[in-house]
């Protein structure tokens, strides 16, 4: 690897610069790796749910449910399976892994597992920036 | 029966010495380690303790008759050894409910490590755990949000929280300081921090340090499409001061603010405190002169009564020190007092320094922060150490990075990721440390460098202040 590399390459104005929370920074998961995740999240005791959302409004707190979350669901193939099934259904949305801790009150695990391709057009006209800031200062 | 009254000299142990007696879920319990002076004997010296540190002083009064002491004074009740020392002793003491205001942390602890500190009979005195009980617990505001709010108002999930504290110290203009910022927090890192002594100098004057901050959060937040924080540090010269900076954090929209709460004052800490809960706020405090008061082995405050002090208090984050980095922290110690930060119930476990059982009821936890001399090779260490709920703060691991702050936030967030991704898949953090790393940095060039610049770096001092051990 060359030391050339001198700059951390993001841009406003990129919008393949927009990361989505843990796991965000290594490369998308693969079948095999997700899986794992997904026995993870079992193994915990964890609610498994399923989220998706259009890209251009991921920032938000609150995506689209798919079903309500799968409580009590311990067959990793039946969840790997619904999300599937969601990817499916929304082929230009990104999809999100959740796995509900219902005793600490929280999320013990939010993961993006697929990422929709990104429409630069459809982006654009969101103004990101903007939108961001909107949901940020309405939390604070 | 009534007493009679009788001036003059009384050993201590008369009174305040009670081997039998068992201690009631009310009180306030607490372990001293005593090192007497010379011919003093261990009781004498325990039950001046409690006296001191409680309703006696050095002389019969015949006011003590006008109040019920046998309920209100404090009891020496149990005496051990302490492993490994000849010298000093632990002596347990129990403190009745009604001797302490309610929800006040200062006047509990302006008794029992008041004046008692400076006393002649004994040479040395530490105070080594205390037990608050349910009732003391529940008067006590907490932390403004905890842990579980924290997570929902920034939007992280599953993994420790990344930050870094801005370097140099002392002397960048706003701007530069708001330029690091930027950079750090658009590379990947979820907060960035003010340094303890950055406060409002001619250099760089609060307002100045504010607004650009706060136009550095945004924008990252704006590229990265993720939350950010910049610990504002409001800690300052007097309340109405550290208020007004509050206020104005809070005006600009900027999610948490810092303080110190040693130096700044308990009184004023505890209001800062309520006043981040009442305006949604998040509040990180810093431990500055901790060291003054917790790294005597013989004397003085353990830090885990200090960390007890603070949930009570209240505050979202505390600096629990990093046990690999460059600062001072026994592991076992360590893994001790982050679990009175977070956890709900602790148990008595001595091979944590842990003396009581200690009940939180519901109230909320705080995030250990483990800052000071880390970089991303002690990252699967930090993430088996300290698990999801910690802040891990690498100030030179992220600035130091040959290619800019950025490039060192990518690193340390990409460590991070891959360390909890490996965790998750069921592996060894720390032994197989090495292979996650270098298996991560094909992905990420930032990490390689990262990697390559301070493999060689290590802190191998010995620590001053261990748990109390036969083998010392």
């Amino acid at each position: 690897m060359s030391n050339e590399v001198q700059d951390y390459a993001s841009r406003l104005s990129d919008p393949n610069s927009r990361k989505m929370g843990t796991f965000s920074y290594i490369p998308v998961m693969t079948e095999e790796q997700i899986r794992k995740q997904v026995q993870y999240i079992v193994d915990q005791g964890w609610n498994p749910a399923i989220e998706h959302t259009e890209p251009e409004y991921a920032s938000s707190h609150y995506w689209y449910m798919w079903k309500l979350p799968m409580f009590g669901e311990t067959d990793v193939d039946r969840i790997l399976e619904e999300i599937e099934l969601c990817k499916k259904a929304n082929p230009n949305n990104h999809v999100r892994l959740v796995g509900y801790d219902n005793y600490k009150q929280t999320q013990g695990a939010n993961m993006v597992i697929y990422k929709a391709p990104l429409d630069e057009k459809k982006l654009e006209k969101m103004e990101i920036a903007s939108t961001v800031k909107h949901y940020v200062k309405a939390h604070r | 029966m009534a007493k009679t009254y009788q001036a003059g000299v009384k050993e201590y142990r008369e009174t305040y010495w009670e081997p039998d007696y068992t201690p009631r879920e009310s009180d306030v319990l607490a372990c001293f380690k005593i090192t007497p002076q010379p011919g003093v004997p261990r009781e004498e010296a325990a039950a001046a303790v409690a006296a001191e540190s409680s309703t006696g002083t050095w002389t019969t009064v015949w006011t003590d008759l006008l109040t019920d002491l046998e309920y209100y004074k404090g009891r020496a009740y149990a005496i051990e050894d302490v492993p490994g020392d000849d010298e000093a002793f632990y002596a347990f003491i129990a403190y009745p409910m009604g001797l302490f205001e309610e929800g006040s942390i200062v006047n509990m602890f302006t008794s029992i490590v008041g004046n008692v500190f400076g006393f002649k009979a004994v040479r040395a005195l530490r105070l080594e755990d205390v037990r608050f009980p349910l009732w003391f617990v529940t008067t006590c505001p907490g932390p403004p949000h905890g842990i579980q709010v924290e997570r929902d108002k920034m939007d992280k999930y599953g993994r420790p929280l990344l930050g870094c504290t801005i370097k140099p110290k002392l002397g960048l203009s706003a701007k530069n300081y708001g330029r690091a910022v930027y950079e750090c927090l658009r590379g990947g890192l979820d907060f960035t921090k003010d340094d303890e002594n950055v406060n409002s100098q001619p250099f760089m004057r609060w307002r100045d340090r504010f607004l650009f901050c706060q136009e550095a959060i945004e924008k990252a937040e704006a590229e990265t499409g993720e939350r950010k924080g910049h610990y504002l540090n409001v800690t300052a010269p007097t309340v109405e001061e550290m208020f007004k900076r509050a206020e104005f954090a809070k005006e600009i929209g900027t999610p948490i603010i810092m303080s110190d709460y040693l130096t700044l004052g308990w009184a004023a800490h505890q209001s800062l405190s309520k006043w981040c809960r009442d305006n949604g706020l998040l509040l990180h405090v810093h431990r500055a002169m901790h060291g003054v008061i917790d790294r005597n082995p013989n004397h003085g405050i353990n830090f885990r009564v200090l960390t007890k002090m603070l949930r009570a208090m209240g505050g979202d984050h505390l600096h629990s020190g990093t046990v690999v980095g460059k600062l001072e922290g026994d592991r076992a110690a360590t893994l001790g007092w982050i679990d009175l930060m977070r956890d709900s119930y602790i148990k008595e476990d001595r091979s944590r320094g842990i003396f009581f059982d200690q009940d939180w009821g519901r109230m909320p936890g705080v995030l250990p922060v483990a800052s000071g001399g880390i970089h991303v090779w002690h990252m699967p260490a930090l993430v088996t150490i300290f698990g999801d709920d910690s802040v891990l703060q690498f100030g030179g691991g992220t600035l130091g990075h040959p290619w800019g702050n950025a490039a060192g936030a990518a690193a340390n967030r990409v460590a991070l990721e891959a360390c909890v991704q490996a965790r998750n898949e069921g592996r060894e953090l720390e032994k197989e440390g090495k292979d996650i790393l270098t298996n991560a940095a094909k992905h990420s060039p930032e990490l390689k460098m990262a990697m390559e610049t301070w493999k060689e770096i290590k802190f191998e001092f010995e620590t001053v202040d261990k748990l109390d051990v036969a083998h010392k």
